[in-house]
Parts: structure tokens; sequence; C-alpha cells
């Protein structure tokens, strides 16, 4: 319903403002492949963040695995880069874990301590391996190889004329449809898999019951014969894992090379969408699709990006009604200022500088965040050390 | 009872024990990578001794010396201002561009310069710990968010035509130049400038250590740092103590990029030094958020930076230092936990052989 409701704003606002480009296949596969390494960063931090260690280290481990992803790709193949940069993440996660579970430090301090190493190590190895290779250097790898996309057959061509029609909803509806079943990548798959298996690890296996115990509450959990430990050192190292994938994605799949500042944040974002979806892997990754979705329009028309102020405009107008109805005095105010102001600027301006598309994601997560507070639920243990007897 | 040198000692042991580690770690990874540890070693020591070296330390210690004191502000009360990266950003960027649109006589133009931006600074900071103390919003998220902010406005108003202008025969682009009565005159130390500044860094790290030890805000701090809910009992307000912890340490963000602005580039553009807030966080911790331990922790930084540039005339990349900064600081981070637990079984013992002297001393008598 929500789906749909979205769809027809969006269909509407793509008419009004006259950008067809706002909900073309374009515009969609590329939201796709600018929401997936954000949607796997996520789960890297939902990973550890459901087990109560916070892994500000998202963003050094993608990079690490950015490094590994091209090390290997462009040795051997890119799907032994994706194997590499599992694996690198995997052991930076581990070490996250080593640090903060077993010599107490601060996770924080852990975590900004691997972005450091991280940034230095990719420079660094880049000296060694790359540079003097066909098209490396200190800051850049050469060209690796992509992973292969795929399309469900037929269905382009059943779709085509109806998106050709120029009927409002239906065509749009042909566009995404076009968008996301033509040159997906494995990836995106493997993605769209590891978003149901973590969901699925994490809410309906014993396991999971297990590891969410340690991020709640892990005193009570080692008293019933869990531990604690190992269990925040598996959460770390998967949340690595998945970080390093999505480093990986970077490299063989949006585009098919390492370069420095080439994860530009997204481990940070990644964090956001967790608390955006509320610690939860299925609105994480709607969450994820929508920074994807800004991501992807700050690179296409400069008008598309006006199209979303209407719709800015109306979402935080439906949230002031909500507002209202919850009797949130604080929030109702805040809201309807924001939705005045976006439908003022799209009036009286019209253009949004790509500077400020570029924060759009933070701010809202700082919103969110502020304004949503009562129904955010972390976990409960999220960012206290647990040692299972002190002083020792 | 252990004495007072004892006390100091412990405290110097984890320290020493993270620096000599990552040099080695930097030795091992040297020797993988075929180059001669040794000979790289005295180079770089060489190269970092040399008078202009040692003044290019003092002026860049200056700036990684404010981001560590504004990183201990918000540690002392167990805040993580991930935001001093932000903070300084737009307060030196306000500042710049005030200072240039203004003429006033010397003393107090560089007066309202330093005001502006500590001022932009602490009010960055206060929207973090606004949130925080209104919200639960944890400040390392929250400040992480309004870095990304910061960045966006910055980028939006460093544009020609907006606030910025393009500099002739370059590509930079930059805030108009301050007229030189907003200069902060230096000192001349062997033919190469001192930033004036760096005394107003010593005398703001004497006057942290003042409030710290000698004011009631300062006991009040320590404490709420210590345990947030035993000060509460004791009559803390530990809300506003958070809020004007945060709005402090952003006061004091603010101020990391003067030395510069003030001393060297009289303006505001892209070439900027940026990224000096993860640095600050780092020399605090290394400095465990005491006024001298932060300086130390500044100069070593910077003399690593310094000499590190030598690196690549030798053909080792430079970011081999990089690498070792990070090391230095989990390493003393693992290194301050295991003396801490060393000393508590310690103690534990003292404790257990004075009770069981104590048991059999009752026995006999």
């Amino acid at each position: 319903m929500r789906v749909l409701l979205a769809l027809l704003l969006l269909s509407a606002v793509a008419d009004i403002a006259n950008t067809p480009d706002l909900l073309s296949r374009g515009a969609v596969s590329a939201s796709l492949r600018f929401a997936v390494p954000i949607v796997l960063a996520g789960l890297g931090g939902l990973w550890a963040e459901r087990c109560g260690v916070i892994n500000i280290g998202l963003e050094g481990m993608m990079i690490i695995g950015t490094w590994m992803g091209a090390w290997a790709g462009f040795q051997w193949s890119p799907w032994v880069g994706v194997l590499a940069a599992i694996a690198g993440g995997a052991v930076f996660g581990a070490f996250h874990a080593l640090m903060t579970v077993s010599f107490g430090v601060d996770q924080a301090v852990s975590g900004i301590a691997i972005n450091v190493a991280a940034l230095g190590l990719g420079r660094f190895l880049s000296s060694i391996f790359f540079e003097g290779q066909p098209g490396g250097g200190i800051s850049q790898s050469p060209h690796v190889g992509q992973i292969a996309n795929v399309s469900v057959p037929g269905l382009a061509e059943v779709l085509e004329p109806i998106a050709s029609l120029e009927t409002p909803v239906l065509s749009d509806i042909a566009e995404i449809v076009i968008g996301v079943t033509t040159g997906v990548s494995l990836l995106t798959l493997l993605a769209a898999a590891l978003v149901f298996l973590s969901w699925w690890v994490l809410f309906r296996t014993s396991f999971g019951l297990r590891l969410r115990a340690c991020g709640d509450n892990p005193a009570a959990a080692d008293s019933l014969g869990v531990n604690p430990n190992r269990m925040r050192y598996a959460a770390l190292t998967v949340s690595g894992a998945l970080a390093g994938l999505g480093g990986a994605f970077l490299v063989t799949v949006a585009s098919s090379i390492y370069r420095e500042g080439q994860v530009a944040g997204r481990g940070f974002i990644g964090l956001a969408t967790v608390i955006f979806g509320n610690w939860m892997p299925g609105r994480l990754t709607i969450g994820a699709l929508l920074f994807g979705f800004t991501d992807a329009l700050r690179t296409r028309q400069e008008t598309t990006m006006t199209a979303l102020l209407i719709v800015g405009a109306v979402v935080f107008a439906f949230l002031t009604v909500r507002a209202v109805r919850a009797r949130n005095r604080g929030a109702t105010f805040t809201y309807a200022i924001a939705a005045v102001g976006l439908g003022w600027w799209f009036l009286g301006f019209g253009v949004v500088p790509s500077e400020f598309v570029g924060f759009a994601p933070h701010l809202t997560t700082l919103l969110v965040l502020s304004l949503a507070h009562q129904r955010i639920r972390p976990p409960q243990g999220i960012g206290v050390p647990y040692r299972r007897s002190e002083a020792n | 009872m252990e004495t007072r040198i004892e006390r100091v000692l412990l405290q110097l042991i984890a320290p020493v024990v993270a620096i000599f580690f990552a040099a080695l770690l930097a030795a091992a990874i040297l020797h993988f990578t075929g180059a001669d540890a040794g000979s790289v070693l005295g180079e770089v020591v060489a190269f970092g001794t040399t008078p202009a070296s040692l003044v290019a330390v003092v002026n860049k210690a200056t700036t990684f010396y404010l981001a560590g004191i504004a990183g201990a502000i918000g540690f002392r009360m167990l805040l993580f201002n991930i935001g001093i990266d932000g903070q300084y950003r737009l307060a030196v960027f306000f500042a710049a561009v005030v200072g240039a649109s203004v003429s006033l006589p010397p003393v107090l133009h560089v007066t309202l310069i330093i005001l502006v931006a500590m001022a932009v600074g602490a009010g960055w900071a206060a929207l973090a710990g606004y949130i925080k103390v209104k919200r639960g919003v944890s400040e390392v998220i929250s400040t992480i968010m309004l870095n990304a902010v910061a960045t966006g406005i910055i980028a939006y108003l460093l544009a020609p035509g907006r606030l910025a202008e393009r500099a002739a025969g370059s590509n930079n682009i930059r805030t108009t130049p301050i007229p030189p009565s907003g200069w902060f005159p230096g000192f001349d130390v062997g033919g190469k400038e001192v930033f004036g500044f760096t005394l107003v860094a010593v005398a703001l790290g004497i006057a942290f250590w003042i409030l710290l030890n000698r004011t009631r805000f300062g006991f009040e701090l320590r404490a709420s740092g210590l345990s947030l809910r035993a000060a509460a009992v004791s009559g803390v307000n530990s809300k506003r103590m958070i809020f004007v912890t945060m709005v402090m340490s952003g006061a004091m963000a603010g101020l990391v990029g003067i030395p510069q602005l003030l001393g060297s580039s009289h303006q505001y553009g892209l070439d900027f030094p940026a990224g000096f807030g993860f640095t600050g966080l780092a020399i605090a911790i290394l400095g465990r958020n005491h006024p001298l331990g932060v300086a130390f922790g500044a100069l070593l930084w910077a003399w690593l930076e310094r000499s590190s540039q030598i690196l690549d005339l030798l053909g080792v990349s430079r970011e081999i230092v990089t690498i070792m900064q990070a090391t230095i600081v989990l390493s003393v981070v693992v290194a301050y936990e295991v003396v801490r637990r060393v000393n508590v079984r310690r103690q534990q013992k003292l404790v257990g052989r004075s009770e069981h002297a104590g048991i059999e001393n009752g026995a006999t008598a």
C-alpha cells in the first residue's frame, strides 16, 4: 500500500515537474547500483550492533574490501576479488572484536583507528602492488574485470510497449520493472539474498536469538550459558565480511577499478541506515534504497533534483499530519517548517544546489534520530563493553 | 602504598611500549618490502631534526594540540566529539569570511576573528549537544552526520560568486584574503617563522588544566566523567554538564584552524588543511586527556608527519606513517588497559595478603 502511494507520488511529481528521468529505467538501475554498497554496509552495522558493538570501522573495512577486491580481481578474476574482499573485511572485523572484546578498547576508538589504518594501508599497499602495473598507481589499481549482469529473459520485450505508452502510473511501473530486471549484477542478487538471510539468521534461528541477547543484555545471556565474547567475535567477523563485500561491489560492479576515496563515506551512511531502519534488515534496505536514489539523482539531471523538493514537501506534510495525530508538538512544528520550507523553495527558486543533495541522507538521519526518537528501539546493551568478570 | 613517582611511571609505561611496538611494526613492514629499515630510520631522524623541520613541527603541533584539547574536553565527560573536523572547518571558513569583510585596528581584528571561530565551532557542536541532551541521540552518530552537512555547506558557499573567488593564476578557490591587520605575528627562529598563536595554545592548555583541577566546574566534570550516576546523586546536573562540555569542546575545535589562518594562509581555500578531527581524538587518547600528555602527543604526531616527507625520496611510501599512527593509538589503549588490569590484580594480591596476615595474627593472639 505504502509502496503504491509512494509510486503514485513520484509518478505525479515526475509529470508535474516535467522530469521523466525521475522514474526512468536508467535512474532505477542507477539507484540500485548506488544502494547495494550501502545496504551491505548497513547489514554489517546491523550484525555488529545487534550484538552490542558499534562498528565505526565499517568505512575502513569497506576500503580494505575495495583494495583486496582489486588486488585479487585484476590478477585472477573478479569473483576471486570478491572472495578476497570478504576475507579482508572479515579479518578486520575480527580485529575490531579482538580490540573491543578481548582488550577492552573503547569501541569508537578501535573503529576510528581501523578507519585511519585502512586509509594508510590502502595507499601503502598500492604503492607496492599497483605501482608499475599497467594503469595502476599509488591511488588506483589496474583494470579489474566486472561481475556478469543477468536479465530476466523476454520481460523487457513484453514491457517495452507499456513503457512507451506514456500512461502516467502504468508506464512508470513498467520502467521500474525493466530497471530492476535487466542488466542486474549477480552481486546485487547476492546482496538481496543476504538481506533475507540476515533477517532469517538474526530473527528466526536460535543462533540469532543468542546473538541478539548479547546485544541487549550480555550478562543475562552469559548466565544462560551463551558466551557473549564469542558471539561478539562471530558478529563482528560477519559484519566485516559484509562491509568487505560492499567494497568489492564498488570495484567489480559500480566501476572496474580501485580508486582512492572510492568508498566516500558509504560506511558511515551504512551506519545511518541501521538507525534509519530501526535495527531491522528490511527497513534498513528501504533506507539504503532511498539514499541510493538521492545518490543516483545527484549524478543525473539537475532538474530531477528539483522534483525531489516536491516529494520532500509532500512527505513532510504527511509526517506533520501524523505528528498532529500523535500529539507530538515538537515534531509537528519541525515537520511543518520543513514542509513549508521545501514547498517555498520549489516555488521560489526551483533549483537545488548539488552540494546540498550530497548531505541530504545525513540530514535526514539527524532529523529521524531527533524526531522519531520514541519509535526507535536500539539494542539495549549497545556500545557498552562487557567483561565476564570485572577486575581481571 | 604506591608513591607518586610510581604512579607516573606506570602511566608512562603504556605510551613508551606503544611507540616502541609501532616502530617495531614499521621496521618489520619496511623489512618485508625490501627496504633497509636501519638506514631509512637514520635518514628520517636526520631530516626530522633539521631546524626547518623543527619549526614546521612546532607549527603543525600547535594545530594538533588544539584539536587534541578539543577531544580531551569531551573525553573527560565521556563524550566522543567526532565532530571536531566539521566544527573547525566551518569555524575557520566563517572566521576567514568575516575577517576579510571588516577593517579594524590590529588587535581588535584578530580578536574578532578568533571569537567568530569559537562561536561557530561552539554553535555547531551545540547542535549535537542539544539533541544528545533532549533526545538521547548518541553524539558519535550525530557528529558524523553533522560533519557531512558541514562539508556540504562549505562546498556550497566556497564558490565564486557566493562567499569565495578564484585565485588569480591557479585552480584554487578561496575566500578574500584577510588584510594584515588581522594577522597574528609570529616570531623568528633561525630564519623560519613560528606561529604566534602557539603561545596562545600553550596558554589555553594551562587554562584547561586550571579549569579541570582548580574549579568547581572542573571537579564536577571529572566526577561526571568517572561516574555520571554518582555525580548526579551528589547534585550535578548531568544534562547541563553534557551540553556545556560539548559547547566547550566545539569552541576549542573552532580554534584548530586559527594558527594556520592567522599565521600563514590568511584565507580559506580548497587547499586549506583538513582532516584534523580524528587526529585530535587520537592525540587526546595518547595523552590521556592531560594537557601535558596532549602536548607530547601533538609533537609526536607532528614530528611523524613532517619526517614522513623524506620517505617518498627514499622510495618508501609515506603512508607507513599513517599505519604507524593507527598502531600507536591502538597499542597505547591496549597497553593502558593491560597496565590497569595488572595494577588491579597487584592490589587485590596486596589486599588478600594483608587480610591473610590479619587472620593469622588474630589466630596467634
